[in-house]
């Protein structure tokens, strides 16, 4: 008789079955049970997921994976967002387009995201990928319309162009109209980020007008808001619509004409833009609101009572974004409005001002919690916290996977007690068994990192500024987060000591940011020395860390698990502190 | 005997003001701080820079010639804190222009002689020889042409206005802005 094994199983079926499988982590798990399922995944996967566009080589990307469909790239640290990473430092996305032009003619969806896209790499993806239908280029800069007509003119398929946050180099409106007559695929459009002279209106409206589909658009901040009735009639099947601004003088046939097109836009579900708002106009949307599920009201001066009166009318929200005008009082509201709520995020709108200019505390974050059982993502900015406050909010939301606190005084005690906030924050991290991503901010000492390392074991993500004494904090997360991924630091006292001791967890992390800590220049060397598969980044503006003493500490610091090496394009203030680098100068 | 047509270029009086900006907003006005030490590293934004210099400018003059204690020291700012993306803090600082735009900047006029009077709101005007035409239109009088050496010529009406020293200055030998 014969034994059947697992090496019989013809490969069409092992693929047929690793085809239900689409996330990136569980392939990477099946790829690794064998050789044969390795090449198996390897022939089959069409979807890949680079976190750090460093960490891999597109080679070898290539040499793995012949036949991908959908790439995802990820560029800068997450700290470049606030002006903390130099221009120059990298992220450049053109050797990776080079070489999947010749590898992945048939690729249909590239995501960047903090990468440099230059006009010449955009022009080579229109070249290069005629099947092209999904780009993101998700807080990118380089380029400019130029780069966007190139695409629009080729890219024939295209369904979803998304510029969200990106810094675009205005040059010219007329870039919508390289869109052919004959196209009509669009799906996802925003363009939110681009300038007074990169949108030419009558373009963009012949465009909407041609494509059926489309169901999101979001429009940027110059186009006018006597123009927004005529594009939403032509699009009523709009499900997400981000308006220009959103201030105009109060006329009557403006405000009905617009009043009509909403009320016509029957699927529209998300609400954004809003930049400038005035309260006159807001009552159009009314008619909107009791089906909408996401509202970013983050760039509009709204303020109470008629903040507080549009949420009142939005029982459906699970996503609200909005300024710190909608104080504790308007938050008490949406907690008893917005039963669905998932996310929320308070932005100030005064962040430098010396005295608060709103009444937003944590009362309000504590009134949502309590009254939002589903609320999962917080991000908060705020003057003053409590210990007290936290614990109940912990205690209330133990569903969080997300939270963020933002004191607007890195360093501030809690403002009824003057204790540190350990035990408001251990709170949250002992009651949200889930959490996977957490910012703190306020007085804290090395006890809040021994209640993270302690019970914070799904935590991926953890940003750090103004904290801890002694490099026990450090070594408490390093030691304690078991999922730990991406640890981002600046302005703490620590550094050598809990590098050197937990070296080996940094391998286990995609990347580790410290900046204006105190990790010397010396500790970074033996760093470079003991871990060959770490790219230990230190970046100073001031000049080579070989002028100053091992003592010293550097300035930023950029480490990163990587099986590519030490890269190539580093500008003048980047050194690796690799093995060559340290015995160089020993 | 000559009318003074006089200021108190008092920005107190601000306070009585009907204003669309946000409460205590106004009092920030004179104490309006530029970032120095946040160094945007990204590509300036036009906007950015027209706001500080304007700001910057603004804020010098009036604690120049107004009659409150000098603003107190800007707190300093630290590169990456609060954490708010480029294009947020971009958007905050323009609403704020187009708040203090909206806001005005009242000042009183007085007239010798007159029974009440009179307030102005000097950002409407583009500079002196609008205001100087605006304030004849208003109490109906003549007040002449400026010049560098001779001051007003030509009418018995002379606008001055009082300082922070508690002077009476000739309207007209400062810049404008």
């Amino acid at each position: 008789m014969q034994k059947k094994t697992a090496y019989s199983f013809p490969d069409e079926i092992l693929e047929h079955v690793f085809s239900f499988i689409q996330s990136g982590k569980d392939r990477n798990a099946a790829s690794v049970v064998c050789k044969s399922w390795y090449e198996i995944e390897r022939w089959c996967r069409r979807k890949i997921f680079v976190g750090n566009c460093y960490a891999v080589s597109p080679t070898m990307v290539i040499r793995r994976f012949p036949d991908i469909r959908s790439i995802e790239l990820k560029g800068k640290p997450h700290f470049a967002d606030f002006n903390l990473v130099p221009d120059g430092w990298g992220g450049y996305v053109l050797p990776w387009i080079s070489e999947m032009a010749g590898a992945y003619p048939w690729l249909e969806e590239i995501r960047l995201k903090r990468m440099v896209v230059t006009d010449e790499s955009l022009e080579l993806v229109a070249k290069s990928f005629t099947n092209l239908q999904v780009l993101v280029l998700f807080s990118c800069e380089g380029f400019s319309t130029d780069g966007l007509a190139a695409i629009a003119a080729s890219c024939k398929n295209l369904r979803e162009l998304d510029l969200r946050d990106s810094e675009v180099d205005d040059l010219s409106g007329h870039w919508l109209n390289h869109f052919p007559d004959t196209y009509t695929s669009l799906v996802s459009l925003n363009i939110s980020c681009l300038g007074s002279d990169d949108v030419s209106f009558s373009a963009l409206e012949r465009l909407v007008g041609r494509c059926p589909n489309l169901r999101r658009l979001l429009l940027n901040r110059e186009v006018p808001l006597d123009k927004i009735a005529n594009l939403l009639s032509r699009a009523p099947q709009l499900i997400e619509f981000g308006t220009g601004t959103y201030a105009a003088e109060l006329r009557s046939d403006v405000y009905s004409n617009l009043a009509e097109a909403f009320c016509n836009c029957k699927e529209l579900k998300c609400l954004s833009g809003f930049w400038d708002a005035v309260p006159a106009y807001l009552p159009v949307i009314y008619s909107v609101c009791s089906r909408l599920t996401s509202l970013n009201l983050s760039y509009a001066p709204i303020q109470n009572p008629d903040l507080t009166k549009l949420v009142s009318q939005c029982p459906s929200l699970q996503r609200m974004l909005v300024l710190d005008y909608i104080e504790d009082s308007g938050l008490e509201v949406l907690a008893s409005s917005c039963k669905d709520l998932q996310e929320l995020r308070v932005f100030p709108s005064d962040p430098f001002g010396e005295e608060p200019n709103v009444s937003l505390t944590e009362k309000g974050l504590v009134a949502v919690s309590s009254g939002c059982p589903k609320l999962q993502s917080v991000l908060y900015f705020c003057r003053q916290m409590s210990n007290a406050a936290l614990v109940t909010i912990a205690q209330n939301c133990p569903n969080f996977t997300r939270f963020r606190l933002c004191l607007l005084d890195p360093k501030i005690a809690d403002y009824r007690t003057l204790q540190p906030l350990d035990v408001g924050f251990g709170a949250i991290v002992e009651h949200c068994k889930d959490l996977r991503r957490l910012s703190l901010s306020g007085l804290l000492t090395d006890r809040v990192f021994e209640y993270i390392g302690m019970h914070a074991k799904k935590l991926e993500m953890l940003s750090v500024a103004f904290a801890g004494e002694s490099d026990l904090a450090l070594h408490h997360v390093l030691s304690g987060c078991e999922s730990l991924r991406k640890l981002e630091i600046m302005n703490c006292p620590f550094g050598d000591k809990a590098l050197l001791a937990n070296a080996a967890k940094l391998e286990t992390m995609r990347s580790l940011w410290m900046s204006s800590c105190s990790v010397s220049l010396g500790a970074c060397k033996m760093l470079g020395q003991k871990m060959p598969r770490l790219n230990i980044e230190v970046m100073d503006e001031k000049g080579p860390p070989d002028s100053r003493a091992e003592s010293d500490p550097v300035d930023k610091l950029y480490i990163y698990r990587s099986v590519a090496g030490p890269r190539f394009d580093m500008p003048p203030f980047v050194w690796t502190m690799d093995e060559d680098f340290a015995s160089e100068l020993s | 005997m000559e009318r003074r047509v006089n200021y108190e270029n008092d920005l107190n009086l601000m306070a009585t003001e009907p204003r669309s900006g946000l409460p205590g907003c106004g009092d920030d006005e004179p104490q309006r701080k530029t970032n120095p030490s946040i160094r945007n590293n990204k590509r300036t934004v036009p906007e950015i820079s027209e706001v500080s210099s304007s700001e910057s400018n603004s804020s010098i003059t009036m604690s120049g010639s107004d009659d409150q204690d000098s603003p107190p020291p800007a707190k300093e700012q630290v590169v990456g804190w609060p954490p708010i993306r480029s294009n947020r803090k971009n958007c905050l600082q323009s609403s704020k222009r187009n708040e203090v735009e909206g806001m005005g900047m009242y000042v009183k006029v007085s007239v010798d002689g007159a029974p009440y009077l009179r307030k102005i709101d000097l950002k409407v005007y583009g500079g002196y020889p609008q205001l100087l035409k605006a304030l004849e239109n208003m109490f109906k009088l003549t007040i002449g042409a400026y010049s560098k050496r001779e001051g007003y010529n030509g009418s018995d009406n002379a606008p001055t206005y009082e300082d922070k020293d508690g002077d009476w200055m000739l309207v007209g030998d400062v810049p404008w802005e």
